[in-house]
């Protein structure tokens, strides 16, 4: 018992950068994958085309290749070509990655919403931004809450990818300790750490489909 | 100026055509309509009713033909058949002049009903909180639904649905009223509070073009009767003279049909 104790300070280090990574991450790609889902959405068809070959990008290689990409190759691109450090270009990565994947749920979200919305937004006088933020974007939110815990608890996980650019998250946190001490205890500590992260995942979306589901009330 | 005084027509459409794709669904339809008037529209499905409607608030483009709204122009068409629109912050301006009332209702679902009426006057005019609320109060008193105000659209009956639409589209303080089948995705039994609603706005001088099944309805309240057919428009003529005498082969028919 005392070394489980004895465990929680280096893993709670580890679930800090895990943490870290996952809230920017989150900050970063949730609005980069709006405005790509209403670019996608748009009438001008060489932003849309643009737009899905992003996505097709992004969805179409592993998201470890992309890391890998923007820290070691990127530096040699020209002109786009900058050197990240390794947490930053972590962070591009994953905003870049996952925005292509908010964006299709965004979308899917926003062509949920039936176009007489749009109809009564308009025969009321509002604009397309008007129509957006007040009527469409609200009712997309309560569309998209399933999907968007899905893929919230699977960016959790997918953190622990970025042991390959050095990073201590908490799973390489954890196997360091494994290769010290010569006992698989630290993983079954950092699953526990991981699980508590996702129950509060879920926990907090499932209040607010109930927030939501009194619209039906 | 624009000219508002009371001899321009509220609304003036002249040889509206409109097309999805290769279907000719308006081939030509004019109309004017008179500052307090009602005009019923009715029709068989298909007609071009709905779409004629659709046309004179600019929720579909017109491909020919004119429409202006109180002597203002939304739509023309030149000599070399092309149509031009007002541009976009006038269109919006002409267009606020009219409410419309959806088949479906279209209520805002996220919103309770009071949110549903204040919503457009506090976003889109600038109306205060406060104002806004004073408003929609008086409009859901209006139509009997003041102890609803707090409750979501999914709570209320189709008939309580289409008030508060009407409420909604009256919150803008519109000139005109545009009714689309108001009452056609309602059960028989919640028709009346509707059309209740809807003679109480009549009988107030509202403008109204109603495109409807309720031949009741446009016998007694409407003040005209326009008979729409295959996108054209057939005859518009005094309610009563219509009901005795459509004065025309396929009106008649369809008048046999319905009644």
């Amino acid at each position: 018992m005392d070394y489980v104790l004895s465990l929680l300070g280096p893993l709670a280090q580890g679930a800090a950068v895990t943490l870290k990574l996952f809230f920017i991450t989150l900050a970063l790609a949730v609005p980069l994958g709006l405005v790509l889902a209403l670019a996608r959405l748009s009438r001008f068809a060489a932003l849309s085309g643009a737009v899905n070959g992003y996505i097709w990008l992004m969805r179409g290689t592993p998201l470890m290749l992309q890391m890998l990409f923007i820290y070691f190759a990127l530096p040699f691109v020209p002109v786009v070509g900058v050197r990240l450090p390794d947490f930053p270009a972590a962070v591009a990565a994953f905003a870049l990655n996952y925005a292509a994947y908010f964006a299709e749920i965004f979308r899917a979200g926003i062509q949920s919403v039936d176009r007489g919305q749009y109809e009564a937004a308009k025969v009321l006088g509002m604009n397309y931004g008007q129509t957006m933020r007040r009527i469409v974007l609200p009712q997309m939110v309560r569309n998209i809450l399933p999907p968007m815990s899905n893929e919230t608890i699977t960016l959790v996980k997918d953190t622990s990818l970025i042991y390959v650019l050095a990073l201590n998250d908490l799973l390489r946190a954890a196997r360091g300790i494994v290769q010290r001490d010569f006992t698989t205890t630290p993983f079954i500590v950092a699953a526990a750490f991981y699980l508590i992260m996702t129950l509060v995942l879920t926990w907090g979306f499932q209040r607010l489909e109930q927030r939501y589901a009194k619209h039906d009330q | 100026m624009p000219n508002t005084t009371s001899d321009v027509p509220m609304i003036e459409a002249h040889g509206v055509k409109k097309r999805f794709g290769h279907n000719e669904v308006l081939r030509g339809v004019s109309l004017s309509v008179a500052r307090g008037e009602v005009v019923a529209i009715i029709g068989p499905s298909g007609s071009g009713k709905s779409t004629f409607l659709r046309c004179l608030n600019h929720l579909e483009t017109i491909d020919g033909g004119h429409v202006a709204i109180e002597g203002q122009a939304l739509a023309t068409t030149d000599e070399r058949g092309h149509c031009r629109y007002a541009p976009d912050a006038e269109l919006r301006r002409i267009c606020a002049k009219t409410g419309m009332v959806f088949q479906h209702f279209n209520l805002f679902p996220h919103l309770t009903v009071l949110e549903n009426l204040i919503e457009a006057p506090m976003v889109v005019q600038g109306v205060k909180r406060d104002e806004a609320v004073a408003r929609a109060e008086a409009l859901l008193a209006k139509v009997g639904l003041v102890q609803k105000r707090d409750n979501y659209p999914a709570r209320l009956s189709g008939g309580q649905k289409q008030r508060v639409a009407i409420a909604r589209a009256l919150a803008m303080q519109p000139d005109i009223m545009l009714f689309d089948e108001p009452t056609s995705a309602l059960d028989p039994e919640l028709t009346g509070e509707v059309l209740r609603t809807m003679r109480e706005l009549a009988e107030e001088r509202m403008t109204m073009l109603v495109v409807t099944h309720e031949m009741g309805f446009a016998r007694e309240v409407a003040q005209r009767v326009a008979f729409m057919d295959q996108g054209e428009l057939i005859t518009a003529r005094p309610a009563a003279e219509f009901f005795a005498d459509p004065g025309h082969e396929r009106a008649r028919a369809f008048l046999d049909h319905m009644l």
